[in-house]
């Protein structure tokens, strides 16, 4: 008999058929067909538990028409619902009035009061009227439940959306239901306060004013806030954001659904450093990241001095010029914090202006931008439904928290988890096999998962590595999650592992999990050395390590730093000091840093919310950037600081705006980029992939706080084959795989008994300026934490709290410790971000990016 | 009195101060039962259980036959046992745990043994601390006794079974929140579908989850036949039952009583039961089945209990528990005492429940404190509508489980049959009558 | 370092390894935690997040959902009396109030000796003999004000020591050994037994 499970059934919705997949929840049927029905507890991005009973319809049944709730109940064949009867009425107002009953009516003053779900319910279906006269709940008023969290109990509705979320969707559940009946409470461990990364998203989803964000909070009002729909560009996943003003300043940023990013969600570091942009206003002192450059500066007499547009460019231009002339004497690193079409201009700006191919976005913690763009790549929304998902990359709860956030949904319901267990991970738990790997012999392991014999002892077991390779198979259906684990380790390590997992395994694809912003965007305009623009091979250069030694040989003079802070970025700290200290500088950035102490010019350029754009993320879909606020001072946008930069030094350039880079790279190499800008409201041509997604309305109740609900662009998907359509452009050819197989070799030390292989991780609340800039989040920078395997601790008597004398390849730090059997044996993990001002204790431990061994002794 | 001539099927240990011991036990027939269930094919020891007809002691009165029958196949399964008893008035399964543990562990061996599970669990109310430590001690025996464990009896079948004490929520009873508190989590029901945890129960497996005193009668049903047990009673009720008979009465207590052949008046008057009202005080109402039922007055004395002759009148047999309000009990402070066990034993979750029983609660003890209005007589029944809409028996939902449904049931009762005390508490301030 | 002291954490472990899931050992563990330390302190609660895969926030809030929990100090003995409609209808109340007379403390709150917590419970299941009382979960049998005055003696002499052990001790009688039955192996007996019979049958 032929498979004869129905594609589609018809239900009978107030007397109307409306088609829909069997299954589906009729709560969402009823909507997409017209029928709003009123609800709190549901949210279409969790699983429903049909608590509040507000969607109660009718349903009949065998025992005649009963109330059921419609976010609860699968749509079958021929079922009949009936939404707008007077039963169901009463049982709709019914629930709200008790709703109420508890609730106060403290609305004006109420941060949610005028986007307020409950609010907005009442005044459609309440009679207005409250028939209770006894005296409410009562309630201390609001308390903090974490460092960006107050909860105000008075105010829940106890819909749980928040508890499901954190247990659910974050799988951090440190916020739950304490109580019974009607005082049932949100509450938190008094031993563990609510700090997830996560933790805004419940603010966003809470449908009324119980969970208000602290940075946020009488901030602004509702209807005194204007809007404009964008792109987070905290990490490289690019999730969609409205961000929204009030009087010319930035007061809030919320997730918005886009289906192919990040579902709504966001994390904290995203949401709330936007007040890193406005930038603490009593900070003056240019080196520190807290500190917004707004004015061009020169040094004069050793100190950076504010002067005009002229002055400064016409220094820059002095200096550039000079080193200019002799042979390999510029170069420019960073600009992975840029828009496309400003990396777009300062790579052609380099190759043409400076004639430099010395141009590098990593800091030393990136991977050869030909072997990434060579791989067979796959979208976020693959490695979602890849039968086996492999991580090769750091804690990404730390890196990438909602790629975190979205694999760890495919994962608990189907995809098989393969890790590469470098440290601690928040995905450990779930995964299917965990491959313990220790710095140095990720490629050792990837010889042994494609079935060669590895050369040397590696920490995986032959049975993990037999299941691995089991559900590897040949390697269909397999998305490989591939960054940067280790900065203390030579990135051979990591690029020869993916080179030969993506030749024993052809059918599997790549998904690059770099964290910084828009890396992708700055390596597909070339910002790499052996790349240019549109993701085209390019000539080789140097990169940033070897610029650093350059300068510090005096092979290079000079070196354009485009955003960021090097300092604050490179491992090896007194190296690039001692590089910088002999060079000419000149600064394209808005915000201060340590790097700026050996600036000669500094030109002040507007950051995220104050310019437009487009940007790449991780999968590589372009999305635009909006404008919301203007910059300060006199900064520019960095298109124009190249183009008259450009000018200064005599040139005539082809890029003069944001319009002409956008048009240009599009024209030249069919690279997503003013198509996009136009049509940023338009919803996603997926031009590779002819996936087409369709501009939907969003449900209010999901996403509280959002102004419009039209649910807008997410972007043009700018991946493997997209440029084979371009127009063609110079001599250059799209990246192949054959130009990059012919691998480094890695060559590492001996290690002894007595020493620790260095793991040098990834935080996600680093030191950086999203973090440091933002006075709301500035005081949750980690404390740096040496992690390493109880067993290792053992020998030296150490359990967790502890204090530890590392002895490194420098010098000797002392760290505190954590037992933390995550990380394998034989490793210590130290995560990359210090609260002491931004000192970088790592940077003491190690200088090269081979392999790196410490010692522990106990104090 | 027919109740002196039936059998005591649960209650036969019941003169032996060491009831609960193996000895005892052993000596008085202990055992038997799940001797010749190992001689049985599993599935004939179900068909005597079906043949039984025995009706579920937990409240819902669902026949256990056909429950174990829809046990869902699976490679693991599990049997539950449900001693949460905590419904009001109620204190049967209390007598069973603490005089009887044993004839309730061998009734779960049998039952395991009919439903072929290796392991089962017995969810024992925390308050019971003296219950928890006999049937702790009794399972310990079996254990030694080789009752329990590996090869029972030198037989193929093997079994577990785990004491779980409770830990104090009347929610707790009901089956789908009892799995989540034994899977260690608040007692939350859990939402239909899936309808039966003999589909979806513990641990998402097929679970069948019976009351302690449905367990207590397999020893004897299996000794027997099950055609015994239904020669008792009467249509669908067979058996005897153990009724918990307090309030206004001389003689509170546990009484097992065969089905149908008697009647609300003989359990309340008869001189070996109930043995009258305190004072000669005349009846006033009678709750039936524990505070989720509706009431009956004095006109309904000489229904007999039977499940389907109470379910006839409109109110329920339920857990078997019988509170008699004599005619100097307050009407209007024995519903608001009701509702406020409800507000205080709400789960939470569901809106009308969770706010509808504390309102209702607030309501009620302001008119008993005095302070009534008299649109808070419609108000009350308004509020009770939107939480069982049509305040009908059995009620409608708009919650998840029927605990919600079950608040408005005294206030509804209380309303329709004693109105008039109602409206006296308005215009007096007080109770005329207690 | 285990806040449990080394017998009861043996005795954690032992009541974890009988449950196909952690978790479900939840409530045994919060029992065995307050018959160490007479209620839950955070530093127990945080011991059972880690030996049953949960967090604390989930120990505490699956904790107070239960009143037989205490999440606050209480005093040696938790009196409670019940009020519910059998209780109701034969004192309890009244004898609430009396109760809450004689021990100096209000309903909820601990006498300042702290001797004694007082509650009004839910029925009890014993409405044979009500109202009914319970003093650390154990039934006293104390219906009226007189005999309620007796009782308190008593306790204040630790004259039912033997009978109501410290707050928080529920079930004296400890499980012998853990599980006897391998799932697995069962299963794999059952299979054949089935097969035999099958043969037998044709
Ligand atoms: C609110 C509520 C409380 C309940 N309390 C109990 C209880 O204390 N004991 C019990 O055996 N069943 C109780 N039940 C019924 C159980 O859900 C279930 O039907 C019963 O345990 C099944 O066993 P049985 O078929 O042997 O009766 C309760 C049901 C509800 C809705
Ligand atoms: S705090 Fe908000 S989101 Fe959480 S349960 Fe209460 S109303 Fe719902
Ligand atoms: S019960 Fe359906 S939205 Fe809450």
């Amino acid at each position: 008999m032929a498979d004869e499970t129905p594609t589609t059934v018809t239900i009978t919705l107030n007397g109307r058929p409306v088609v829909a997949a069997p299954g589906e929840l009729l709560i969402s049927v009823a909507e997409r067909a017209g029928t709003y029905i009123p609800r709190f507890c549901y949210h279409p991005r969790m699983e429903p538990v049909g608590v509040c009973r507000m969607c109660l319809v009718e349903v009949e049944g065998p025992r005649g028409a009963t109330l059921q709730p419609s976010c609860y109940l699968r749509v079958n064949d021929g079922m009949a619902v009936v939404t707008d009867s007077e039963k169901v009425k009463k049982a709709q107002d019914g629930v709200l009035e008790f709703l109420l009953a508890n609730h106060p009516l403290d609305c004006p003053v109420c941060d949610k009061g005028g986007e307020c779900p409950l609010q907005d319910q009442t005044l459609a279906h309440g009679s207005g009227e409250t028939r209770f006269v006894e005296e409410k709940r009562h309630f201390e008023k609001p308390i903090p439940i974490g460092e960006l969290v107050l909860l105000d109990r008075e105010r829940c509705i106890q819909c749980s959306r928040c508890t499901r979320f954190a247990a659910e969707v974050a799988g951090d559940a440190q916020i739950d239901f304490a109580g019974r009946g009607d005082l049932l409470e949100v509450a938190p461990s008094p031993t563990q306060p609510f700090d997830s990364v996560f933790s805004g998203n419940t603010v966003q989803i809470c449908p009324v004013g119980a969970l208000t964000a602290k940075p946020y909070r009488f901030s602004a009002r509702p209807w005194d806030l204007d809007q404009v729909e964008s792109t987070c560009t905290t990490c490289a996943v690019g999730c969609r954001i409205a961000v929204q003003s009030s009087g010319g300043r930035l007061s809030r940023v919320l997730g918005l659904d886009s289906d192919a990013v990040n579902h709504g969600w966001l994390c904290d570091k995203g949401r709330f450093s936007l007040d890193s942009v406005d930038g603490n206003e009593e900070s003056t002192d240019v080196l520190s990241p807290a500190t917004r450059v707004s004015v061009p500066m020169v040094r004069e007499d050793g100190v950076l001095t504010p002067t005009s547009w002229s002055h400064a460019l016409a220094r820059a231009a002095a200096v550039l010029g000079e080193s200019s002339r002799g042979p390999d004497g510029v170069g420019v690193i960073g600009g992975a914090a840029l828009t496309n079409e400003a990396a777009y201009a300062w790579s052609r700006f380099a190759r043409e202006v400076l004639d430099t191919e010395h141009v590098d976005c990593h800091y030393g913690d990136g991977l050869d931008g030909r072997l990434l763009q060579a791989l067979p790549g796959a979208t976020i929304n693959d490695a979602a439904s890849a039968r086996v998902i492999v991580t090769l990359t750091g804690d990404l709860r730390q890196e990438l928290p909602v790629l975190y956030l979205r694999l760890r949904e495919a994962v608990r319901q189907k995809s098989a988890l393969i890790e590469f267990a470098f440290g601690a991970s928040a995905l450990r738990s779930l995964a299917r096999v965990a491959l313990a790997v220790r710095p140095g012999e990720a490629h050792l392991v990837a010889h042994a998962l494609a079935g060669e014999t590895p050369t040397a002892d590696i920490a995986a077991s032959a049975a993990d590595i037999a299941s691995a390779r089991e559900l590897l198979g040949d390697g269909e259906g397999v998305v490989v999650v591939v960054g940067r684990p280790n900065l203390a380790e030579d990135p051979a390590v990591i690029e020869t592992a993916l080179r030969t997992l993506a030749e024993r395994f052809p059918r599997a694809r790549f998904l690059v999990a770099l964290r910084r912003a828009n890396v992708r965007g700055a390596l597909d305009m070339g910002l790499a050395p052996g790349l240019a623009p549109g993701r085209r091979l390019g000539a080789p250069g140097r990169d940033t390590l070897a610029q650093i030694d350059a300068l510090s040989s005096g092979a290079q003079s000079a070196v354009v730093l485009l955003g960021g802070c090097l300092l604050g970025n490179v491992l090896d700290v007194e190296r690039a000091r001692a590089a910088l200290e002999r060079a000419h500088v000149v600064a394209v950035t808005g915000h201060g840093g340590a790097s700026l102490a050996y600036a000669d010019v500094v030109l002040p350029a507007a950051v995220s919310h104050e310019r437009r754009g487009t940007v790449t993320n991780l999968e590589g879909r372009v999305s635009a950037l909006a404008a919301k606020v203007a910059a300060p001072g006199s900064a520019w946008d960095d298109v124009t600081i190249a183009a008259e930069l450009a000018v200064a030094l005599g040139a005539s350039p082809e890029v003069t705006s944001l319009e002409v880079a956008a048009k240009l790279l599009e024209e030249t190499t069919g690279y997503p980029a003013l198509s996009v800008l136009n049509d940023a409201s338009a919803d996603g041509v997926l031009a590779s992939t002819g996936e087409r997604s369709a501009r939907r309305t969003l449900d209010p109740m999901a996403f509280p706080g959002v102004r419009s609900t039209d649910a807008l662009g997410q972007g043009e998907f700018a991946g493997d084959t997209v440029l084979a359509h371009a127009h063609g452009h110079g001599s250059s050819a799209p990246v192949t795989w054959d130009q990059v197989t012919a691998g480094s070799g890695v060559a590492l030390p001996h290690v002894d008994a007595y020493s620790l292989r260095l793991f040098a991780s990834r935080r996600l609340y680093d030191h950086g300026i999203a973090m440091s800039g933002s006075p709301s989040l500035r005081g949750l920078i980690d404390e740096t934490t040496l992690r390493a395997h109880h067993a290792d601790l053992d020998r030296l008597g150490l359990v967790t709290g502890d204090t530890v004398s590392v002895v490194g390849e420098n010098e000797r730090v002392t760290l505190p410790v954590a037992s933390d059997d995550a990380v394998p044996r034989g490793v210590a993990e130290v995560g990359f971000g210090t609260r002491r001002d931004g000192e970088n204790l790592l940077s003491r431990l190690c200088s090269s990016q081979t392999l790196t061994l410490v010692r522990l002794e106990s104090r | 009195m027919a109740f002196l001539d039936s059998p005591r099927i649960v209650t036969s240990r019941k003169d032996f101060a060491d009831s609960f011991t193996l000895t005892r036990y052993l000596a008085t027939g202990g055992y038997a039962g799940l001797t010749k269930a190992l001689s049985m094919f599993p599935e004939q020891v179900a068909a005597e259980v079906d043949a039984a007809s025995l009706l579920g002691r937990g409240g819902a009165g669902f026949p256990a036959g056909r429950k174990w029958s829809m046990l869902r196949k699976s490679a693991v399964s599990y049997l539950v046992v449900n001693g949460d008893e905590s419904e009001p008035a109620t204190f049967k399964d209390h007598y069973l745990v603490e005089r009887d543990p044993h004839q309730l562990v061998e009734g779960v061996i049998i039952a395991a043994y009919a439903l072929q599970v290796t392991r089962a669990f017995i969810f024992l109310r925390g308050e019971f601390a003296l219950g928890l430590e006999r049937v702790q001690q009794a399972v310990n025996e079996a254990y030694e006794h080789g009752a329990l464990g590996r090869h029972i009896f030198g037989s193929s079948f093997s079994l577990d079974i785990v004491v779980h004490p409770g830990a104090g929520a009347y929610i707790c009873g009901e089956e789908t929140s009892l799995i989540e508190a034994l899977e260690g989590k608040r007692g939350f029901p859990r939402i239909k579908p899936p309808f039966f945890p003999a589909v979806t129960g513990l641990y998402g497996e097929p679970t069948v989850v019976n009351n302690v005193e449905t367990m207590s009668n397999l020893p004897w049903i299996v000794t027997h036949s099950g055609a015994a047990f239904a020669a008792l009673g009467a249509g669908r009720s067979t058996g005897t039952r153990l009724f918990a008979l307090a309030g206004r009465v001389n003689n509170p207590g546990v009484y097992e009583i065969e089905m149908v052949k008697n009647t609300f008046r003989d359990i309340i008057y008869d001189p070996a039961l109930g043995g009258g009202v305190i004072g000669d005080k005349a009846v006033r109402a009678i709750i039936p089945g524990g505070v989720s039922a509706p009431w009956f007055g004095p006109d309904q004395l000489d229904l007999a209990l039977g499940q389907d002759e109470v379910a006839a009148e409109g109110s329920m047999l339920g857990s078997g528990s019988i509170v008699v309000l004599d005619e100097d009990s307050c009407v209007v402070r024995a519903a608001w005492r009701i509702t406020k066990f409800f507000s205080r034993e709400s789960c939470g979750q569901c809106t009308p429940c969770r706010e509808g029983s504390g309102w209702l609660e607030r309501i009620l003890y302001r008119l008993e404190h005095g302070g009534g209005r008299v649109e808070d007589l419609d108000l009350l029944l308004d509020l009770a509508d939107n939480i069982a809409p049509g305040l009908t028996w059995p009620p409608q939902q708009t919650t998840i489980c029927v605990l919600g449904s079950s608040i408005p049931s005294s206030i509804h009762s209380a309303l329709s049959l004693f109105r008039d005390d109602f409206v006296a508490h308005v215009d007096h301030g007080s109770c005329p009558h207690g | 370092m285990s806040h449990l002291r080394t017998e009861m954490r043996q005795r954690a472990e032992e009541l974890v390894s009988l449950y196909p899931s952690r978790r479900s050992a939840m409530l045994p563990l919060l029992h065995l935690c307050q018959e160490q330390d007479g209620y839950l302190t955070d530093e127990a609660m945080a011991e059972v997040a880690e030996l049953t895969g949960t967090t604390p926030a989930e120990v505490r809030g699956t904790a107070s959902f239960y009143d037989m929990f205490h999440l606050e100090p209480v005093g040696r003995y938790v009196v409670g009396v019940c009020t519910n409609i059998a209780c109701l209808l034969r004192g309890g109340e009244e004898l609430l109030a009396h109760a809450s007379e004689v021990l100096g403390c209000a309903v909820g709150a601990t006498s300042d000796d702290g001797l004694f917590t007082l509650e009004e419970t839910e029925c009890l299941a014993d409405c044979n003999v009500a109202p009914v009382v319970q003093v650390n979960h154990r039934y006293v049998r104390t219906t009226t004000p007189e005999a309620f005055d007796g009782l308190v003696a008593d306790l204040r002499a630790g004259r039912l020591d033997h009978d109501v052990p410290p707050h928080g001790t529920l079930i004296r009688v400890r499980r012998s050994g853990g599980l006897r039955v391998d799932s697995a192996e069962i299963a794999a007996e059952r299979a054949s037994a089935r097969d035999a019979r099958a043969l037998r049958e044709q």
